[in-house]
C-alpha cells in the first residue's frame, strides 16, 4: 500500500523543551489511524508540525511523496491536507455556511477582480461553492436550515460537525481530527464515529485521529501510534497496542498491576 | 433597550406600503420647502440629513429608497446649492470623509487590523497631485519661502484625470509598504506601528522642503490646479440661466462647487459598490476569517500575508483617489490636514457608524463631518452674533456679551466627539447602523433564540444520507 504521509525523525523544540522527539510516523493511503498518548504527550504538537503551523527543527515530513517542511500552512492545505482543532476553532461570528465557504477557500476559483466586476465566472464560482457547502452541511449530518445560523449559537456537538464540514470543503486527501469526540455524549460519539468511517469509505479520505476515548480508538483504528513525552513508544494494530507493556506503563504508571488498558 | 428597538420599529412601520412611500416623499418635499424658504438655515440642513437617514431606514423596496435618496442628493441639494454654495461644500466633504471611512473600514472593520495612521494614504494621494499639479516641480531647487510665480504649469490641468488612478496606485503601494512590516503584529502593537507610520508621513511632508524642496514644508503647496471644466459648463448662456435661477451671479467658481460635489459623490458611489461586492466575496470572507481566528483561517488555506496586504492596499486605494480630488478642490495642501487627530476622526466615523457596516460607516462619516464643519460652527456663529447684541441670557440674567469666549461650541469639537463615543459605547456599542454580524454578536440575548426543533434536527441524520 502506498504511504500518504511520512514523518522521519521529526523533532520540535520549544526552547529547552523537546515537545516532539525524533518521531517516525507512516500513514497509509486510505487508512484510519490514531495517535494516542497521555495528556501533554505532544500529540497536538505533532499535528501542528504536520500542518505547518510549527516548523520542525529536525526531520522530514513527506505528504503525497513531496516534502512539506517549511511550507506555509495554507499551501499545505491546498496540497490536500486539512484538520480540525482540539478546542473547536470555528469562526464564531460567521454563519455556518460562511465557515464552510472559508474552508473551500483553496477550491473556489473566484478572484477579487471578478467580485468587483461581478463577472459571470465569479457568480458561477460562488454559486457552485455555496451549493457544495450546503451539500457538505447535510453530509456531516446537520439540518438544512442551519446554514444561516452564527456558528457560536450552535450546540457543541454540532460545532464539531461544522468543523469537519469546513475541513472537508478543502477537498482533502488526508484529514487530521484532533480529539473530535471530546465532550460528546455516548450517542453523539457513536454517530460521529460512523461519520469518520464514512469519510474513508465513501470519500476515500485518509483519516488520522487524536483521541482519548479508547472505545472510539480501538473500534475504528486500523493502526495506532502511541506517543509519550514526545516520543513514539509503540505502534501497531489495536490488539497489539493494547497488550504492549510500555503503553500500559505510560497510561497506568510504571507499577501498574493491570495488564490491559481498560476499555469502557 | 429591546423595548426601545421595537418602538423604533413600530415608528418605521408607518412608512411601509405605498402610503408610507408617499409619506416619505411628503417629508422630503417638506424638507425641501423649508430649505427653499431659508437656504442658509442650519435647521434645514439637519432636516435634510434626517430625511436621508429616514429614507435609509424605512421598510420600502430598495428601488423606492434609492429613488427618494437620489432625488434629494442629486436634485434638491444642487438646487438649494445654487443659492447656498455651502451646502455643496458640506456635501463634498461628507463624500470625501465617507470614502476615507469606507477605506478604513476595509482594514479595521472587515479584516480587524487596527490602523491609527490611515490618513497617511490620503496624504499620499493629496501630495501626489499637489506636487505634479502645481508649480512645485519648478520650485524644487529653491529654498522654501521664496516664491516665484510662473506663468504656466509643468503638467496641464487635464492630467488630473490621469492622476486619480495614479493616486490609487500610489496609495495602494504605500498600503503594501506599510503592510509588510506589520504582518506579524496584532492588536496594540499593530496600532502603535501604524500610528508611527501616519506620523512619519506627516513629518516627511513637513520636512521634505530641504535639501530639495518637494513639499514646501509646513507652508504647504499652492496653487494646485483644478481639472478643466468642459466648455458647455462655463458658457455665458448657462451661467446667465443659473444666475437667474439662483437670484445671484453664478460664475465659473460656483460651477466648480457643483463639479466637485458630483465628482465626490461619484467616487463615493464607486467606493460603496466595490466595498460591498468585496465584502460578499471570497476575499471578504477571508478578511472576516482572519479577524475571527487567524490560525484557523490559515489552516483552512487562507493565505495570511496576501489577505492582510490586500486589505491594506484596497483600504489605502480609496483614500488615494480622494486625496487627489481633495488637493484639487482645496488648491492647497499642507501637512496639518494629515495629523493624528484626522486619523482618529476617521476611526471615530467608522466606530460610530458601525464597525464593518457600509451604510453605518457612511452615516458615521456624515454625522461627524456635519458636527465638525457645520453644526458646531453654526452654533458658534449664532453665539457670537448674540454676543454683539444687548440681550440677556435667559434664566441667568447675564448679558450674552459677558459670556466667556472659552464657552464657544466650536472649541468643544473633541469634547463632543468624546462624549458621543462614550454614550455610543454604553448604549449602542455596535454603532448606528450595525453590521449584521456585530448586531448578532453584541445583542445575542435579544435575538430570537433558535427554535430547539431546528437545532436538534434529526439527531443522527448521517445514517439516512449514507444510503
Amino acid at each position: 500500500m502506498s504511504v500518504i504521509l511520512e514523518l522521519t525523525k521529526v523533532t520540535k523544540r520549544f526552547g529547552g523543551l523537546v515537545a516532539v522527539n525524533a518521531v517516525d510516523l507512516r500513514i497509509e493511503t486510505g487508512s484510519i489511524s490514531s495517535v494516542i498518548g497521555p495528556n501533554g504527550a505532544g500529540k497536538t504538537t505533532i499535528f501542528n508540525t504536520i500542518t505547518g503551523i510549527y516548523k520542525p527543527e529536525e526531520g522530514d515530513i513527506r505528504f503525497d511523496g513531496q516534502t512539506i517542511v517549511g511550507m506555509r500552512p495554507d499551501r499545505i492545505t491546498a496540497q490536500g491536507m486539512c484538520r480540525t482543532f482540539q478546542n473547536i476553532r470555528l469562526f464564531h461570528n460567521m454563519t455556518v455556511l460562511e465557515n464552510i465557504l472559508v474552508g473551500a477557500h483553496t477550491r473556489t476559483p473566484s478572484t477579487a477582480w471578478g467580485a468587483v466586476l461581478r463577472t459571470r465566472h465569479f457568480k458561477q464560482a460562488e454559486e457552485e461553492a455555496r451549493q457544495e457547502a450546503q451539500r457538505l452541511l447535510l453530509y456531516v449530518g446537520l439540518p438544512r436550515g442551519l446554514g444561516d445560523q452564527l456558528a457560536r449559537n450552535l450546540p457543541y456537538g454540532q460545532q464539531r460537525r461544522v468543523e469537519i464540514a469546513r475541513a472537508l470543503a478543502s477537498k482533502p486527501k488526508l484529514i487530521l481530527l484532533d480529539e473530535p469526540t471530546a465532550g460528546m455524549n455516548p450517542q453523539e460519539t457513536e454517530s460521529a464515529t460512523r461519520l469518520f468511517r464514512k469519510l474513508r469509505d465513501d470519500l476515500g479520505i485518509t483519516v488520522v485521529l487524536i483521541e482519548h476515548d479508547m472505545k472510539v480508538v480501538m473500534g475504528i483504528s486500523e493502526r495506532i501510534s502511541v506517543i509519550d513525552y514526545g516520543q513514539k513508544i509503540a505502534e501497531g494494530t489495536p490488539a497489539e497496542v493494547r497488550k504492549d507493556q510500555r503503553v500500559i506503563e505510560a497510561y497506568l504508571g510504571r507499577h501498574a498491576e493491570s495488564t490491559t488498558i481498560s476499555m469502557h | 433597550m429591546s423595548a426601545q428597538a421595537t418602538s423604533t420599529n413600530r415608528f418605521l412601520q408607518i412608512f411601509s406600503g405605498p402610503f408610507g412611500a408617499l409619506l416619505a416623499l411628503l417629508y422630503a418635499v417638506g424638507v425641501t420647502y423649508v430649505l427653499t424658504l431659508d437656504p442658509r438655515s442650519l435647521l434645514g440642513r439637519l432636516l435634510l440629513f434626517s430625511a436621508l437617514a429616514l429614507i435609509y431606514f424605512i421598510p420600502q423596496r430598495p428601488a423606492v429608497k434609492f429613488l427618494l435618496g437620489a432625488m434629494l442628493v442629486l436634485m434638491v441639494v444642487p438646487a438649494i446649492g445654487l443659492r447656498n454654495p455651502f451646502l455643496l461644500e458640506i456635501g463634498f466633504q461628507v463624500a470625501v470623509f465617507a470614502t476615507l471611512a469606507l477605506g478604513l473600514n476595509v482594514v479595521v472593520g472587515f479584516a480587524g487590523l487596527l490602523d491609527l495612521g490611515y490618513i497617511a494614504f490620503f496624504a499620499v494621494g493629496a501630495y501626489l497631485w499637489a506636487f505634479f499639479g502645481s508649480q512645485q516641480i519648478w520650485h524644487v531647487d529653491e529654498p522654501p519661502g521664496t516664491f516665484t510665480v510662473y506663468a504656466t504649469f509643468p503638467f496641464a490641468a487635464w492630467w488630473f484625470w490621469l492622476f486619480i488612478p495614479l493616486g490609487i496606485l500610489a496609495a495602494a503601494g504605500m498600503g503594501i509598504i506599510l503592510g509588510f512590516p506589520v504582518l506579524r503584529l496584532r492588536g496594540d502593537y499593530l496600532a502603535i506601528v501604524t500610528l508611527g507610520f501616519g506620523e512619519v508621513i506627516r513629518v516627511l511632508a513637513n520636512n521634505l522642503d530641504k535639501p530639495i524642496n518637494l513639499t514646501n514644508g509646513p507652508q504647504g503647496i499652492t496653487p494646485i490646479q483644478r481639472p478643466p471644466l468642459p466648455e458647455f459648463l462655463t458658457s455665458p448662456e448657462l451661467l446667465a440661466t443659473l444666475s437667474r435661477w439662483a437670484g445671484r451671479p453664478i460664475n465659473a467658481n460656483d460651477v466648480y462647487g457643483f463639479f466637485f460635489y458630483f465628482l465626490g459623490l461619484l467616487i463615493l458611489g464607486f467606493t460603496i459598490i466595490i466595498a460591498r461586492r468585496l465584502d460578499r466575496s471570497k476575499l471578504g470572507r477571508s478578511w472576516t476569517a482572519i479577524r475571527e481566528d487567524d490560525v484557523a483561517a490559515v489552516a483552512m488555506g487562507v493565505p495570511l500575508r496576501r489577505t492582510k496586504l490586500t486589505a491594506f492596499a484596497i483600504g489605502a486605494a480609496f483614500s488615494g483617489a480622494m486625496g487627489v480630488l481633495y488637493a484639487a478642490n482645496r488648491t492647497f495642501v499642507s501637512p496639518e490636514t494629515f495629523s493624528l487627530t484626522a486619523s482618529i476622526s476617521i476611526l471615530v466615523m467608522v466606530i460610530l457608524g458601525g464597525l464593518g457596516s457600509i451604510p453605518g460607516v457612511v452615516m458615521g462619516a456624515a454625522v461627524v463631518t456635519l458636527l465638525n464643519i457645520d453644526i458646531l460652527q453654526s452654533l458658534s456663529l449664532q453665539l457670537s452674533s448674540l454676543r454683539q447684541g444687548p440681550d440677556l441670557i435667559p434664566l441667568l440674567g447675564i448679558p450674552w456679551k459677558e459670556l466667556p469666549t472659552q464657552l464657544d461650541p466650536a472649541r468643544y469639537q473633541r469634547f463632543f466627539f468624546g462624549l458621543l463615543l462614550i454614550l455610543m459605547m454604553i448604549f449602542r456599542p455596535e454603532g448606528m447602523v450595525p453590521a449584521e454580524r456585530a448586531r448578532l454578536e453584541l445583542h445575542e440575548e435579544e435575538g430570537e433564540a433558535i427554535p430547539d426543533a431546528e437545532l436538534e434536527g434529526d439527531l443522527a441524520p448521517d445514517e439516512k444520507l449514507a444510503d
